[in-house]
């Protein structure tokens, strides 16, 4: 909106004085300030994008302790170690944690912070949305885990398949707290997609076409689609048992006449997009990684792309292989047999390109590139088995045996995970400044490599065996005791080479500066400085390329040998370690870009959804008290400007509240992000649509 | 892929300011696609409803079909007030004309006109709402309850969620009507009211096809 | 490669300029508003009197239903809704999820009642 250019955002046209008040006389707008409360308040990508992989990163360790226990529990047949009850509540909360506690915002946080930086933008589109969908995350999150301690966690599966979820079967609370807890971290994700969607159609810099976009981009772009339409299924499904369990609705209740696969058809059309949902941006790490450490560009990028979308597409054909022992008509089971085959033909693409891109080219070894290479491998091995379940009388043997577990667990840990952390090495520097140890992360790798394959691999054979998943305990003499300890073994390894990363995190600290660009990376986030500014960029690039960075820095020889240019710029002021080597800084004014103001309100919003859950259990009070502050939220957040313009006066010394003019070196995109706060009725009057209705 | 073109020239991007229209009341969106960030987000937001809403219509479409043995209570079907139901789908429909007529006013910068319609809207949507109440009142009365059976769970599921989408709607529309009173809705952001209008839309085309697939098709 | 690179950023531009331009177009008339809404008023009258002659209509009943109820729904969408002037993005994404709605929720009520 172009309003912003002459006047402060909320000025009025009509010949009225603009009065700015204090939103509701509450709260003063809080300032820059560091230190910790500028955390809670901030709406700056980068940050939220690092609270967002913290946060997932604590979950990760819960959830393999929940692990741990499950393996202790399982080492030897006759496990005593847990009780059955515990042992249900804890492989439920293993599966739940995993896929929408560590692997989702992990993900989403690699998107926030890396899209704006890899399109050249600022910010994303709704930097207070943004903020606000990691706080949903969290405290969803949280309420999520607080079952514990409130009389048991859930304990049906992380499916929760009906009737099983029913009051019947599960009378405590367990289950109404996954119900809501997920539809809490539920209304993150739907926020989040709309917002990184807007993104990376919208906020692109200037010659940044959909093409030129780096295929993490693609990616995360095709997740935050399925997520934008997977998410209201699992809504409906979660909505119903919800009325279920809580005021006793029929939904899935046998006795009423109701048919339980309804919760299954509902849970699988969210479910299996939701699988491409947890590999895809996985996929799109190790597409950036892999290249730049092969110094070759990535073979076959509009493939790449266009295998990605593809997945994304007919991975909503595919959900009823889930189902095949459910009872489904044979005409259903051969149809999504088939296409449960076909889906597998764009996700060969993709690996025949890692491989070609690997192919002759120069490789180093680091430990982003072993584990994109690990992913490379593992997954292999986790799709095929994959292919094998689509075959249906296959899977009819296998359901509910480990043999599924060890497929899920190589394509979501061999796959997801291990692309996670090759992200985790790879972009380090660019988040902190400096680099993890190589020689510490490469016992990482191998280690977590060797305990991954000992945990998961002998599950194929167990599971064949027939030995059943989601059962406390295993009789002797079946013949799969060594197996279970290897595995147990296994796991421990695993979370040995955790605990070496964790050491890895904090020896890091004392690492020298690593420079702005310490890989010789291929896309832009490598042309700011490493942790890059609040504004991103000091100068906005214009693209002519893709891999535009790699195009900067080097030109080609008549044989088509890449050689570095003599002088390149970098996009921002950048430490003495990166302006070697013809590097040059930009002489530009930063002073009159203005980013978004931090603010409250996406806290307090978030803050309201958990009470309202406890209330819905516990008393209405809670409820009312939790809707006030939802409402009274969304009403301060649609009434601020997403720039304090008193910020703008004290911070930038403009007269008068003039936007950032051109002969400055204003851009299109920060007038955009200005802009943001001119449609702010608009933000705010969506967002109210989507929480209200899912609260 | 050459690796021997130029890099575009630094100054492309200081020229680029000098494109930012200075006019302020001209509709431009500094955005890569030229739309704005606001309504995107919102088309976004309604196709993903779509989901929402297929589903909560596909659990009363397979439950109102499903013949269960010795049900309980009546069926939604034998309740229905066909006539009264029409009337109130006729208002919800007709406040999507006075949605849409508001943000033409605003457009041309008629203040008062837009106003009235908003308005308008509202209370037509509140009318909806209290016919809707109505109908679940004398359904009750007649014995079918929220957990009376299957399809009177799904049958309140579904209208319900739609009676809540209709609520969120009246309270935007009213917060517009107040904006405008306190001159805080310019012609200029006229698009605040578009938005508006787009979820008023569609709730209406989301009740277009409720009246259809479930009241008019019989079971 | 820096051909098809180069077509992209025209296309990019075409399509950018193309689209700016549209913003600027004038949306439809009250008149030609207050006219669709007559039409959706007359085909809600019909489809509320096939109700009454449910018994003659037969077979017919549930196509004519349907029928009228996209022409309802389309006509809200294109006009009131201002898809037909509007960005072919907003079409796109709309389409993409009322399709997939459509798609996969009919599937699973047929697994239901034939397979």
């Amino acid at each position: 909106m172009a309003l912003t250019e002459e006047r402060p955002p909320l000025e009025l046209t009509s010949g009225e004085e603009a009065v700015v008040r204090k939103p509701l006389g509450v709260f003063t707008r809080p300032s820059d300030s560091p230190g910790w409360r500028s955390w809670l308040t901030t709406v700056d990508h980068k940050k939220i994008g690092i609270m967002y992989g913290a946060t997932a990163m604590a979950f990760f360790a819960l959830g393999g302790l929940e692990a741990l226990l499950i393996r202790a529990q399982l080492a030897q047949p006759n496990g005593q170690v847990l009780d059955p009850q515990v042992y249900n509540q804890l492989f439920t909360m293993h599966g739940t944690t995993m896929v929408f506690l560590v692997i989702m915002p992990m993900l989403a946080g690699f998107a926030n912070y890396l899209i704006p930086l890899m399109i050249g933008a600022r910010d994303v589109a709704y930097p207070r949305l943004n903020a606000f969908s990691y706080w949903v995350f969290l405290f969803g999150g949280l309420f999520l885990y607080s079952s514990f301690f409130l009389g048991g966690a859930p304990d049906s599966g992380w499916f929760n398949y009906a009737p099983q979820s029913g009051v019947a079967y599960s009378p405590g609370h367990g289950i109404d707290f996954w119900v809501l807890g997920l539809q809490i971290t539920g209304i993150a994700s739907l926020v989040g997609a709309v917002n990184l969607i807007v993104t990376c159609l919208n906020m692109r810099a200037p010659g940044m076409t959909l093409l030129r976009m780096p295929v993490f981009v693609w990616m995360a772009l095709v997740a935050q689609f399925l997520l934008l339409f997977a998410i209201p299924v699992i809504t409906v499904a979660l909505f119903l048992l919800m009325f279920d369990r809580l005021y006793g609705a029929n939904f899935f209740v046998v006795e009423a006449g109701a048919d339980p696969l309804l919760w299954q058809h509902l849970f699988w059309i969210f479910g299996h997009p939701e699988v491409y949902i947890l590999i895809l941006p996985a996929f799109g790490i190790v597409s950036d990684v892999i290249p730049t450490f092969s110094r070759k560009p990535l073979f076959g990028y509009p493939f790449m792309v266009f295998s990605g979308i593809a997945i994304g597409f007919m991975g909503w054909g595919v959900w009823a292989h889930h189902m095949f022992a459910s009872g489904v008509g044979p005409v259903s089971v051969a149809a999504f047999s088939l296409s449960t085959m076909f889906i597998a033909v764009p996700t060969g693409v993709k690996i025949f390109n890692w491989i070609g891109t690997l192919w002759r080219g120069k490789l180093s070894f680091t430990v982003a590139m072993l584990f994109a290479v690990g992913l490379v491998s593992q997954f292999t091995i986790g799709g095929l088995s994959g292919v094998m379940h689509s075959v249906a009388p296959h899977d009819t043997q296998q359901t509910d045996t480990y043999f599924v577990v060890a497929h899920f667990h190589y394509v979501l840990f061999g796959g997801s995970m291990f692309g996670i952390f090759s992200g985790i090495y790879y972009w380090w520097p660019k988040i902190f400044g400096h680099k993890l140890s190589e020689r510490i992360g490469k016992v990482h790798f191998w280690l977590m490599f060797a305990g991954f394959n000992l945990t998961f691999g002998p599950m194929h054979i167990v599971g064949l065996q027939g030995m059943p998943r989601r059962t406390a305990t295993y009789p002797e003499g079946m013949g799969w005791d060594l197996m279970n300890l290897l595995e147990t073994i296994g796991s421990f390894l695993i979370a040995l080479s955790f605990l070496v990363w964790v050491y890895n995190v904090v020896r890091s600290r004392k690492n020298p500066h690593a420079g702005a660009d310490p890989w010789d990376g291929r896309t832009l986030e490598w042309a700011t400085s490493s942790p890059p500014p609040v504004h991103n960029f000091d100068v906005e690039p214009t693209v002519g390329h893709l891999d535009e960075w790699w195009h900067r820095k080097y030109d080609e020889d008549e044989s088509g040998r890449p050689v570095r240019r003599e002088h390149y710029e970098f996009l921002s002021a950048v430490d003495e370690v990166s302006l070697g080597r013809g590097g040059r800084e930009p002489q530009v004014d930063t002073s009159s870009i203005h980013l978004p103001s931090p603010s409250y309100w996406p806290i307090v919003i978030a803050l309201g959804l958990p009470l309202i859950s406890y209330g819905l259990l516990y008393t209405y009070w809670l409820s009312a008290l939790g809707g006030i502050m939802v409402v009274g939220g969304v009403v301060g957040l649609g009434l601020e400007p997403s720039v304090d313009p008193e910020a703008g006066h004290d911070d930038h010394g403009h007269d008068d509240g003039h936007g950032p003019g051109p002969g400055t070196d204003a851009t299109g995109e920060e007038a955009e992000l200005v802009g943001v706060g001119a449609g702010d009725g608009a933000t705010a009057s969506g967002d109210r649509a989507g929480s209200g209705e899912r609260a | 892929m050459s690796v021997s073109e130029q890099t575009a020239p630094p100054e492309v991007v200081a020229d680029r300011a000098d494109h930012v229209p200075h006019d302020a009341a001209a509709p431009a969106h500094h955005t890569s696609t030229g739309l704005s960030n606001e309504k995107l987000g919102m088309w976004l937001f309604l196709g993903s409803e779509c989901l929402l809403f297929g589903g909560l219509i596909s659990a009363f479409l397979l439950y109102r079909s499903k013949d269960v043995e010795g049900m309980v209570g009546p069926a939604v079907g034998d309740l229905y007030d066909i006539p009264f139901t029409s009337v109130s789908s006729f208002v919800l429909l007709m406040s999507s004309l006075t949605m849409v007529l508001s943000l033409s006013a605003i457009q041309r910068a008629d203040h008062r006109r837009a106003r009235t319609w908003l308005l308008t809207t509202a209370m037509l949507g509140a009318t909806f709402i209290a016919g809707q109440v109505y109908e679940f009142t004398s359904f009750v009365r007649e014995g079918l309850g929220y957990t009376t059976n299957l399809q009177s769970s799904a049958f309140y599921t579904l209208t319900g969620f739609h009676g809540v989408h209709v609520t969120i709607g009246i309270l935007m529309l009213v917060s517009l009507f107040v904006m405008s009173l306190r001159g805080r809705l310019p012609a200029e952001r006229s698009e605040t009211v578009e938005i508006v209008g787009l979820y008023w839309h569609f709730v209406d085309i989301i009740w277009i096809i409720i009246f259809t697939l479930v009241y008019l098709i019989p079971a | 490669m820096s051909v098809s690179d180069e077509t992209l950023a025209r296309e990019a531009q075409a399509e950018h300029d193309a689209q700016t331009e549209h913003e600027g177009h004038d949306h439809p008339s009250d008149r030609s508003y207050v006219g669709i809404a007559l039409i959706l008023a007359v085909l809600t009258a019909l489809e509320v009197a096939s109700f009454y002659v449910e018994d003659q209509l037969g077979a017919l009943l549930v196509p004519a239903l349907v029928i009228m109820m996209i022409v309802k729904f389309v006509l809200v969408v294109a006009w009131f809704m201002h898809l037909r002037f509007d960005s072919n993005l907003f079409t796109r994404v709309f389409v993409s999820g009322l399709v997939l709605a459509v798609g996969v929720y009919a599937a699973t009520l047929t697994t239901f009642r034939f397979w």
